[in-house]
């Protein structure tokens, strides 16, 4: 098991080097670095020294891949790439271009974000499971019916509209909770209920269907045949059965978007103005903070490998017959 | 059985869901976004958008930036805040500076000596005593000259989060050397101060001090000289002028020219802090009514109140009827009256707005999509609130911003540009075919007066009436300027080889090109104006759409060829308007404000003479041939000068509009009674569409339940 | 006429397509879900709504220089049949079948006195002299004549499909899958045919900002949203297929390394990606601005790009699949045969692996449809979407979430573009879900 996790890491390795290569490319045909200086430098009055100097603290006065005036090993240290990407591995994310130390504010903003992410992934499991249990107890009704055509309706609705909708009719004509903001500590629950809700609703189409095949695979099963022949009315073999069995693919399902959850929700976050992850990178993109958005693709990345490591793991913990190799 | 069960069940459900909804009715704020801690507090609450990229007096220099730092530090002027035109008054100096010139040998000269022997002019400035800084770590020592927290050890850092984490919060007198230090941080190359390469041309010394303390450390600065800015005396200062310059004085009520004890940047150097986001650049130090207390830009920021804020009053005197309205009814109170001031992140402006009606901002600008709710223009133009907004006895103030909106061509283009006579025409054309009167209206919502010059109202040199229009673009009709007609910019087109806008060298419609940065989607609806506008005259506009690097290169490179640009003035004088003209200031030759690098001889010339001019009717003349010579050459059409148009609830008073005067917040009064009683009245919520909602499900699913029930006991019987 | 980048590319699609769908017909394992679908009326329906879309989406993929325009405007069929919407721009706001303007303006008043008032729209209900009294009876007429006669039409149509002598196609008709082609296809036409000849003189969905026709922008919407849709898989299939299925067949480093591009690609926030891309390709736009001085042809290279961009960040997921599928083909008997036989690895990969993952191809291609047309509303809201010159749902979304906070409130631009949007991506879904229902093995017992 040792050995397989730190297999898995080394694999991780070169493919975080990948990513990071890929961004670079990226953002650096994209934007020269004194493209970055004159955007951070504002409009009036910026000068040609102006531009040099702020390069010079920022670092990025170097070369960008190969440094030919240096000789040795500085050749390929002494250059932007270097000095931007190596740092990275060691999550030293360094200043952003605007002059913030980026590791604290990820420190800060992924509070926020979890805050959000956690209470509407529960709820929505908890919901879509509900719905779909529900639906797979009434099948062969005009509910079952009733409910997959409402949740092709409900997948068919783009998120925005829950949202402006959500933020209009709560928010605005009936002045339940506030209409954006965020606060910290428990006082942040009244800012949360909306973005919940509506991440809640917006995701029942997909997430109840998609339990609902899980749960009518299982149904048909021999196990559960046997279960209600031996008398267990439909409500006990869906619950003591079903659920447990489904169980398995539902949780593995889970973890390997939980790490994920850090990088926070990129549109609720800035319609609630709530001080997420997800807001900082759209702010990062927005403004052209190159150093940001090259710190949350390493992030997510980073995140991404772990998802996949903890989905490996929970199968072999579930499921003792999987041997992890 | 079972449904005999639930009958009684349901009537139990109803019962309790009626009595939750009759209790409901009387819940009141429950989307109140403060917590209940701030009742009834002097607290004002306002939002920012984005958060200010710098807080440090040498560097911030955009609107919202001086929205925070304006109420920190304290320049040591001021503009009145009654009077306009504006008038400069002495906020921590005893009076206005007294300039004295001297030749080039430094004698003294006497005010009347022409322009051409002064060779410096010397700003005496005195600074009130007992002025104090707010209470801050930097200050504090445990005995003279032993400072507590210039060289934190890890583990006290690792004990702080922010400023206030520190429990020893000290202060310090101010005194003229503070203001000399932040001079010489204007020109510490390291600053990185905007104005540092101007302020070379015009500081005597301070190119060499720049080059001299390129490599020296920030430490060492204070022990620097800067040969044309010393203290005299622990309360006077000098600042030595190269030639004349009387807009100097504009600067002097800048924040660039605030005090800075050289005690904060010893201590904001350490690089523990710096790791943990506190700069200078993020935590002030001032003399000024408030001091940063909270600076979370993720969120929101806080300004309280300065213990130790020095004696300060509000004006006992003012414009003509300034009294009748009310402007002088807290005449000769004590400054600040507010004790807290809370800035808000709001990024949309749905909530923005929604927050505003509930009463959760007590200020409101208005973006131009709530404006019909806001505001509407009576039979005679005025603007007036709407019933909704008297009926919440909202506020309204508006005022012409002493900035212009304009449309530049660039002179370097072959096509628009040019001193050619077909070129001009081609241009003047334009000036009449882009209906600026419609822009205002669609994109403005009649927040804007169409510009005639390039002198928006309230700067010296401004002419009202038939004497100020523009008589390439307008007629004077019945006591009002208006637009020429389409014919006659037809006419226009057809005399510079365009006729009915066909290029004769192509065959096909003329085609210009329209760079901008404007790429979002609530730019389409502006980018298709634009295009019709020059479709009226048969040219195709074709918007170049680039972000703002390339669009900066372009203008830089002189690839541009029409742009929309905007100034905001940096002070009151027609200077600061006629310097984006003046040929020296070329974007393309010298990296210069003149973006459309607009050269006409003549224009220089009369620049040059009327820059140093005081104001007078001499100086009103040159201004207005230097207006008619742009009038004729149309590098600019004009565009639009914005007015600020600002939304107040009742119980905000004392403010009056001035986009010129940074510090305004400390003449600011809340009504906290008012206030709290129209919340409670405007934010009543309502539960019974929530509860109908359920109730509806419920009557949906019912029959399945009865249904399943049935089956279950089929089954088991 | 002028051929746009992503019209040569829809013109491809539509003949690819066709193409499979002749294949398909003869192949004989896909007969049996083939007719499943035809047999099922709810995917008939979606299935005839779609191409009433496509017909649409088509129609605007057809450019021409304008003849009439001195200048040299490129416009499409649609644009075409659209003349008058297009022409009948107003001033500004107003509500879908007004008169008047939204908001109140000074007025010159016959007496020349001013006064402030709501001015007649220029265009919308401007044949009506006393509007007051005329306004609804006019366009309950209107709308009553234009839907008789477009049901009329339909009705014609269907009487003459009706008199079909041939026994075998009445026996077609007779099925309940084609009564339900048969509505939807009466609905879709009346209606449109309602909708078009009251634009000659209403505005049936309002105007926008600066007064130009919402009804008309929601119609040049549906080809964006199709072409994202569409031609977005058109970019990733070559590249989940090819991969997918070598990596699948011959194991080993190929696997290793296709694994390790696809990883790495799926392991960076699609959003992020899509990003840094739009913004190289306005940097390659601004830099190269003589290939792209028409508006049109900037914003079809930004609609490509985006396209190509999401084909990039999106066929990961199908390659997986494929790898997958193709780990399990590889062990069957026949293929084993054939590399018994010496039949070259290019061979049995396009004989026997591809005919047998084709389903999972066209399961995913349905599929991932909707959701790219959701997508596309996601990421004009981070202004990293299409042009802004382009008519697309998400721009119109997107500066209509800024006129929910007028008063009163402009609801019309965000109604149509949900309601129009809402209509395909259902379709889509539906369609998507018989398709599943049909070809997928384990649901077919």
């Amino acid at each position: 098991m040792m050995s397989y996790i730190i297999r898995r890491f080394l694999y991780a390795l070169p493919l975080l080097m990948a990513v990071n290569v890929l961004t670079f490319v990226l953002f650096f045909v994209v934007n020269s670095p004194d493209d970055m200086a004159r955007m951070q430098l504002g409009q009036k009055h910026v000068t040609e020294q102006a531009i040099q100097n702020w390069k010079h603290q920022h670092g990025y006065d170097l070369p960008l891949l190969w440094n030919s005036g240096q000789a040795g090993g500085k050749c390929l240290s002494d250059t932007i790439f270097y000095q931007k990407s190596v740092n990275l591995f060691l999550f030293d994310f360094g200043i952003s271009d605007s002059g913030r130390n980026i590791g604290t504010d990820i420190r800060q903003r992924m509070w926020p974000s979890l805050a959000l992410a956690l209470p509407s992934l529960a709820v929505g499991l908890l919901v879509n499971i509900t719905l779909a249990l529900l639906m797979v107890l009434f099948r062969n009704t005009y509910v079952e019916l009733g409910s997959s055509v409402l949740c092709v309706m409900l997948m068919s609705v783009s998120s925005l509209f829950y949202i402006i909708g959500g933020q209009f009719v709560i928010g605005k004509l009936l002045k339940l909770v506030p209409i954006s903001g965020y606060d910290s500590g428990l006082a942040a629950i009244k800012f949360l209920i909306l973005p919940v809700m509506i991440s809640v609703v917006a995701g029942i189409g997909s997430g109840a269907r998609w339990y609902r095949t899980l749960f009518l695979e299982e149904v048909e099963k021999d196990y559960v045949r046997t279960a209600r022949a031996k008398g267990l009315t439909e409500t006990q073999v869906l619950f003591k059965h079903v659920l447990k069995n489904a169980m398995i693919p539902i949780l593995t399902g889970v973890v390997v978007v939980l790490p994920l959850l850090f990088m926070g929700s990129l549109i609720m976050e800035s319609f609630f103005s709530i001080p997420g992850l997800g807001s900082y990178t759209i702010d990062a993109i927005n403004r052209q903070d190159f150093a940001i958005v090259r710190s949350m693709v390493f992030l997510g990345s980073v995140l991404y490998v772990a998802g996949l490591l903890l989905t490996d793991i929970s199968y072999t913990l579930v499921d003792p017959r999987v041997r992890l190799s | 059985m079972s449904s005999t069960l639930s009958v009684p069940k349901l009537r139990k459900l109803l019962l309790s869901l009626t009595v939750f909804t009759l209790t409901a009715c009387d819940i009141s704020q429950l989307n109140n976004p403060y917590p209940d801690t701030d009742h009834g507090q002097a607290i004002l609450y306002s939002s920012f958008s984005e958060r200010p990229k710098h807080l440090d007096p040498a560097v911030a220099y955009s609107s919202d930036e001086y929205g925070f730092i304006g109420q920190i530090y304290e320049p040591p002027l001021q503009y009145h805040y009654l009077k306009r035109p504006y008038q400069l008054q002495p906020l921590t100096a005893t009076k206005l500076p007294t300039v004295r010139y001297l030749d080039k040998q430094g004698n003294m000269l006497p005010d009347s000596a022409n322009d051409a022997e002064i060779a410096f002019s010397d700003y005496l400035i005195t600074i009130k005593p007992g002025i104090a800084y707010q209470p801050h770590p930097a200050f504090s020592q445990n005995e003279p000259g032993r400072y507590l927290y210039h060289a934190l050890s890890d583990e006290q850092l690792s004990a702080i989060d922010t400023l206030t984490d520190l429990p020893v919060q000290q202060s310090r007198t101010l005194t003229a050397e503070d203001y000399v230090y932040q001079i010489k941080r204007l020109a510490y190359p390291k600053t990185q101060s905007p104005i540092a390469e101007l302020m070379a041309g015009y500081i005597d010394g301070f190119a060499e001090f720049a080059q001299a303390t390129a490599e020296i450390p920030l430490q060492e600065l204070k022990n620097q000289t800067l040969r044309g800015v010393q203290a005299l005396s622990d309360h006077q200062y000098r600042i030595r002028i190269k030639g004349k310059y009387p807009q100097f004085q504009y600067w002097l009520a800048m924040p660039f020219f605030a005090p800075m004890p050289w005690e904060a940047d010893v201590f904001y150097a350490q690089p523990g802090l710096k790791n943990k986001n506190i700069t200078l650049d993020w935590f002030p130090v001032g003399t000024g009514p408030y001091w940063l207390q909270e600076n979370n830009p993720n969120r929101r920021m806080v300004l309280a109140k300065n213990p130790h804020y020095h004696p300060d009053f509000f004006p006992t005197e003012g414009d003509p009827g300034d009294h009748e309205a009310g402007w002088l009814n807290d005449a000769g109170k004590p400054l600040p009256f507010v004790d807290k001031v809370v800035y808000t992140l709001e990024k949309e402006s749905i909530p923005y707005w929604a927050k505003f009606l509930q009463g959760y901002y007590d200020a409101s600008g208005i973006a131009s999509d709530s404006f019909d709710q806001a505001v509407q223009f009576s039979g005679s133009g005025d603007p007036q609130l709407t019933q909704m907004m008297r009926e919440k006895q909202i506020q309204l103030q508006t005022s012409v911003a002493t900035s212009v909106f304009y449309m530049g061509f660039n002179m370097l283009d072959p096509v628009i540009g040019g001193d050619s006579e077909a070129n001009r025409k081609l241009r003047q054309a334009i000036s009449i075919a882009v209906d600026y009167e419609e822009f205002i209206a669609i994109f403005a919502n009649g927040r804007g007066v169409a510009a005639q010059g390039a002198l928006p109202p309230g700067i010296f040199g401004y002419q009202d009436g038939e004497a100020g229009i523009n008589p390439v673009v307008y007629d004077w009709q019945n006591g009002k300027p208006r637009r020429k007609s389409l014919e006659k910019a037809k006419q226009l087109l057809a005399e510079a080889g365009y006729p009915n806008g066909i290029d004769p060298k192509t065959g096909e419609a003329l085609l210009l090109y329209f760079d901008t940065t404007a790429t979002g989607a609530d730019d389409k609806s502006l980018m298709n104006w634009y295009r019709k506008q020059f479709e009226k005259l048969g040219i195709q506009l074709v918007i170049r759409g680039t972000d703002y690097n390339r669009f900066q290169e372009k203008m830089r490179s002189g690839a541009a060829q029409i742009f929309v640009w905007g100034w905001n003035a940096d002070y009151p004088d027609p200077e600061n308007f006629f310097f984006l003209l003046y040929g020296a200031n070329s974007k393309v030759k010298q990296g210069g404000e003149n973006a459309g690098n607009y050269a006409n001889p003549e224009f220089d010339r009369l620049f040059e003479q009327m820059r140093n001019m005081d104001n007078s009717p001499e100086r009103q003349r040159i201004i207005d041939r230097m207006q008619n010579i742009l009038r004729q050459d149309a590098p600019w059409l004009f565009g639009y000068f914005p007015k600020d148009f600002a939304l107040l609830h009742s119980w905000y008073k004392n403010l009056k509009p001035a986009r010129m005067i940074n510090n305004r917040l400390k003449y600011s009064r809340i009504d906290t009674e008012l206030r709290e009683q129209k919340r409670e009245e405007w934010n009543k919520a309502e539960f019974w569409p929530l509860l109908l909602g359920f109730a509806l499900l419920a009557v949906a699913i019912y029959p399945a339940v009865k249904a399943y029930r049935r089956q279950q006991q089929e089954t088991k019987s | 006429m002028i051929v746009l980048w992503t019209d040569a590319l829809i013109y491809f699609l539509v003949l690819a397509a066709a193409g499979l769908a002749v294949y398909m017909s003869r192949q004989a394992q896909m007969r049996r879900p083939l007719r499943k679908i035809t047999s099922n009326p709810v995917a008939m329906a979606s299935l005839a709504m779609l191409l009433c879309f496509a017909l649409i989406g088509l129609a605007d993929s057809v450019h021409f220089k304008d003849g009439d325009s001195r200048g040299n405007e490129v416009i499409s069929l649609l644009d075409v049949a659209c003349t008058t919407m297009r022409k009948h721009g107003e001033k500004t706001y107003s509500a879908p079948f007004a008169v008047y303007g939204y908001a109140k303006e000074t007025l010159t008043l016959g007496d020349g006195s001013t006064g402030w008032d709501y001015p007649r729209l220029q265009y919308g209900g401007a044949h009506l002299t006393d509007p007051e009294t005329e306004w609804a009876g006019d366009v309950f007429d209107k709308t009553f004549g234009g839907f008789s006669r477009g049901a009329g039409l339909m009705l014609m149509v269907l009487v003459l499909a009706w008199g079909d002598q041939h026994e075998r196609r009445r026996a077609l008709w007779r099925s309940t899958s084609s009564k339900a082609v048969w509505a939807t296809l009466f609905l879709v036409v009346s209606g449109c045919y309602t909708l078009f000849s009251l634009s000659a003189y209403y505005h049936v969905l309002g105007t926008d900002k600066v007064g130009e026709d919402v009804f008309y922008q929601t119609l040049k919407s549906i080809r964006t949203g199709l072409v994202i849709g569409s031609l977005t898989t058109l970019v990733m299939l070559p590249l989940a297929i090819v991969f997918g299925i070598m990596a699948g067949y011959f194991k080993g480093w190929v696997d290793d390394v296709i694994q390790f591009i696809y990883t790495t690609l799926n392991s960076i926030p699609s959003v992020l990606l899509i990003a840094a891309s739009i913004l190289m390709v306005q940097v390659y736009m601004a830099n190269h601005p003589e290939n792209f001085n028409n508006l049109l042809v900037r914003a079809d290279m930004r609609l490509l790009f985006l396209c190509l961009i999401l084909g990039v960040t999106s066929w990961t997921g199908l390659c997986r699949l494929l790898r997958a599928e193709t780990l399990k083909l590889r062990e069957m008997e026949y293929v084993l045969a054939a590399q018994a036989l010496g039949v070259k690895p290019a061979m049995i990969l396009f004989r026997h692996i591809l005919p047998n993952v084709m389903h999972i191809v066209l399961i995913s291609v349905v599929l991932d449809f909707s959701s790219l047309v959701l997508a596309e509303a996601v990421l004009s809201y981070i202004n990293i979407g299409v042009d802004p010159t382009t008519h697309s749902w998400g721009n119109m979304i997107n500066s209509a979430r800024l006129e929910m906070a007028r008063e009163p409130i402009v609801w019309w631009s965000l109604a149509a573009a949900f309601v129009f949007m809402f209509a395909l991506v259902l379709a889509a879904n539906l369609f998507a879900d018989s398709v599943r229902d049909a070809f997928d093995p384990r649901r077919t017992q």
